[in-house]
Formats: structure tokens, sequence, C-alpha cells
């Protein structure tokens, strides 16, 4: 064999076996078990005028997701707003209900005053995503923003580019966590835990694909306004009822 | 290649060779990295295999309702809307081994005033007691059921349901009034509140019989009806049950 047919031989099997073994790859990882991301997209509904702000949903939260139970962390956390007859706004969080520090109100001449509980806007448009260096966080088919945990290097840059504050540092993993829409549930077909334990249907979760679910009510049903709309961001948690002070 | 290329110089044509070799080295190296080193698709395969893997803590209360269909009394309450674990807690385990785990009852009162607590920025209508005055220490359970809660007896005074605005009252120029001099409360508003309500003063004559110019009551402060606050009720502007402070 002299050099030409040596190397014609050599390009034409290395060509063939690239592709072909590209072609078995995409087949194997097309096989899934049951549920079909496709035919879903979920989001949320908050009602602001319906939360009582009893941090149950905080609670059960950390309970599901093995959040750690210190009032620093938190996927889903309620906040107090104040606003006073001055003008002034004071916006602190109930902290769950867990270190206590909310049972006092300090403010007097309070005009009015509201919970608005806060999570994961799971944005259609997310900054988080883009700023990651490893690709470690991403869009889910069904719409829903996870953390690859054994890619996240803890460089804290999604931590920093969210502008709802919804990401946290783990302090055992050392990687940024964040609310799934408690992925291991709606994929079986439940609520998310902070959807089925709130008390007053203050959190309603649906799925905006499906005609009939809560959510496409919902929708039809309040005036629906969403965090921060001039970042473009495009949230999925919708609220109605959001008073224009809201952050 | 010659054949191809006669008129390229040979300098060129060796540096074309060199480009092919690395180009086509590129995609040997390319094939023999493992797939996990250039596909994203295999990171966001296992990680939704490792989310959906997660434990579930809260069974839903579908689950709940495939056993205990003794508590069907809850469905007509003021609690209907509550899941079974709002209150009993995480029940996964339990529906697994109903005998063995049991969920937790809460008895204590700390439990119902997380949510019964008076609270300011509660949304108006929310039933509200004060834990301190209300019945001290004694278990919420002994007076309401969890599953139907209502109030034990009929309320004789207002300031039963109504206490934030009594203490206000009681500190305000309007103390001596009763809460039915301007509000009438018929019968059934003690029983079923939300479905009959009290009135409330509806025409700016009413407070005129005290406030208005020539109106008998020599204390209270009088206004001209006819040029005061053009055609807003009284109560628009002026709070009844705190007068004077706004």
């Amino acid at each position: 064999m002299n050099r030409r047919k040596f190397s014609g031989k050599f390009f034409t099997l290395l060509f063939t076996t690239t592709f072909v073994g590209k072609l078995l790859h995409r087949r194997a990882s097309a096989d899934t078990k049951g549920y079909d991301p496709s035919k879903h997209y979920y989001g949320m509904g908050i009602q602001i005028d319906k939360c009582i702000g009893c941090g149950r949903c905080v609670e059960a939260c950390k309970e599901e997701n093995g959040v750690p139970k210190e009032p620093f962390f938190f996927r889903t956390w309620v906040e107090r707003y104040i606003i006073k007859r001055n003008g002034e706004v004071n916006v602190r969080s109930i902290d769950g209900r867990i270190s206590g520090r909310d049972r006092e109100i300090e403010e007097t001449e309070i005009l009015r005053s509201f919970f608005v509980p806060k999570l994961c806007n799971q944005c259609d448009n997310p900054p988080c995503v883009q700023v990651c260096p490893v690709g470690a966080t991403f869009k889910t088919e069904d719409g829903v923003i996870l953390v690859d945990e054994d890619r996240c290097i803890g460089c804290r840059y999604c931590i920093q580019a969210c502008p709802y504050g919804a990401r946290y540092l783990h302090p055992e993993k050392q990687t940024a966590d964040k609310c799934t829409f408690c992925y291991h549930r709606i994929t079986k077909g439940l609520l998310p835990a902070c959807v089925e334990v709130c008390p007053t249907q203050a959190r309603i979760f649906g799925d905006s694909k499906s005609p009939a679910s809560p959510l496409t009510r919902f929708k039809r049903m309040n005036k629906i306004h969403v965090l921060k709309p001039s970042l473009n961001t495009d949230p999925k948690v919708l609220y109605s009822e959001l008073d224009g002070e809201v952050r | 290649m010659m054949k191809f290329l006669p008129h390229l110089p040979e300098q060129l044509v060796r540096l074309l060779v060199v480009f092919g070799v690395l180009v086509a080295g590129m995609f040997f190296v390319r094939s023999m990295l493992p797939p996990e080193l250039k596909d994203t698709s295999i990171h966001i395969q296992s990680t939704l295999d490792r989310e959906a893997a997660r434990p579930v803590h809260y069974a839903g209360s579908e689950a709940c309702a495939d056993c205990h269909e003794e508590y069907t009394i809850k469905k007509g309450g003021y609690h209907k809307n509550l899941s079974c674990e709002t209150c009993h807690g995480a029940a996964k385990e339990h529906t697994e081994n109903p005998a063995e785990v049991k969920p937790n009852v809460p008895r204590l009162r700390e439990f119902c005033v997380r949510c019964h607590t008076f609270d300011p920025s509660r949304p108006t209508g929310f039933p509200q007691i004060n834990p301190v005055v209300h019945n001290p220490l004694k278990p919420c359970a002994s007076c309401h059921n969890p599953h139907d809660p209502k109030p034990p007896t009929v309320p004789q005074e207002c300031q039963a349901c109504h206490a934030e605005i009594a203490r206000m009252k009681a500190v305000s120029r309007h103390v001596l009034l009763d809460c039915t001099t301007c509000h009438n409360a018929p019968n059934g508003h003690k029983i079923s509140p939300r479905v009959v309500k009290a009135s409330i003063p509806t025409d700016r004559d009413f407070c005129g019989k005290c406030h208005g110019s020539g109106a008998q009551m020599k204390e209270a402060p009088k206004i001209d009806l006819t040029s005061h606050g053009e055609k807003y009720l009284c109560w628009q502007c002026h709070y009844p049950h705190q007068p004077g402070l706004d």
C-alpha cells in the first residue's frame, strides 16, 4: 500500500466511524420514561390578596427539598411589605416564621401592608442561564430552570445575576441551589409542596399548555402582572393584585 | 493531487496538506473524546433523571382521600380547601406504611395561632384573634373543631370579632356611641357574617344629624353639608372609628 492509498482509506474510515457513531448516539439518548416533557409547560400564579403570611409554604419547601433549616437559605420565601403614610416602604422577609423576628412590627403610621410570596420566577429568558460559565444551569423542555449539581463549580455568578434573588449557595454541596417547581413531584403529576400546603390557595400551579389547568383559569380570571417586567426576563410566575411598590 | 492543482506552487500545496491534516486531526480527536465532554444533552438528561428521582415527602391530598373518608365533614367547613398535610405534615411515609408511621396531630395553640393571630398585613376578613387575651393557655381544639371550625357560641358583642375596631373606638371621640348607632346588624350577621352583612351609613345626612350646621349636638364639630366635601360620603375622608386623626 502506498502513501496515497493509505491516507485515502484512513480518512474514509475516520469520517464514516465519526458519523455512524454520532447517529447511534442520537438514537440512544432519545429514550424517555413515560413522562413527555414536550407536552407540558409549567407556570405558577400567586394571588397576593389571599396570602396570610403563615410561612407554611416555606416550611413545606424545606421539608420536601432538603433545604437547610437555617433562616438564610430559601427556595421560596414570603416578604412583608409595609407602606407608611409618608410613602416610605419597608420590606422584610418573614423568614418563614422560623426565626421569630417576624412577630413584632415596629412601624407605626401604616398606610397599607400585605405579604408577597416569592420564589424562582422560572424566566423564559433566564439571566442565570446566560451567565453560567460551565453550562451547569439550563432550561428544560417543560419550562423549568434546573441546576446540574455535578457540573456547577459554585462560582456564584448566577446568584449575582438573578434579579429576583431566588438562588443561594447550598452550604453543604457548595453548588447553586434554587426552586425546581418540585420537579420530582410535577413529573409524577403531584403539585409542588408549597402549592399543596398553602391554606388559602394563594398559590396556583398549572400547565399553560393544557386548556383546562388551574393556571389557565387563573390567567383568564385575573389581571396579571410579573415582577420586574422591564428586565424582559419573561417570568412564568404570575402575580395578581400586585402592588406597584413590590420589586 | 498534482493533477487537480497543476498551477499551484508546491509550498502552497504543502501548506494545504498540513491544513487538511490538522482539520482531520481535529475530527479524529473529537471522535475519540467520551460523549460526556461534547454533548450537553447527556448532562441535561442526567440532571433530569436525578431531579425526577428525588424522594417525595408530601403525598398530596388525593392520597389521603383514598382511606380517610370519615373526614368528609371538612368538605363543608371553612377549612374545606386546606390540604390535610397543611396541618398534619408530610405524610408520604404514612401512605406507604399506614400502620406504623402516624402523621403528626398538632394540638398546641402555637400551631393554629400561626395563621390566626391578628396581623395587620393579613387580608381583611381573614379570621384572626389576639392569642394573649383569647382564652389564654386553652388548646384551640377544646372549643373549635379543626375539621369544621366555627365560633362555639353566637357572639353577643360586636368586639368578639371586631376587637381591633372596638379598641380603636374606645380611645376615640366616638367612644360613647354604640356600634348600632351607625351600623344595623341583622341577627343573621352573627351566625354567618360573610353572607349577611351589617349596614354602613350610605348618605351624608346621617353624619349631618350631629355634624351638620344646624344639628342639636353642641360638642360635635360642625360643617356646612352643602359646601363641605362635595359629593363624597363623610367616611371616605374621615375614619369614623378614630375621628380627628386623619
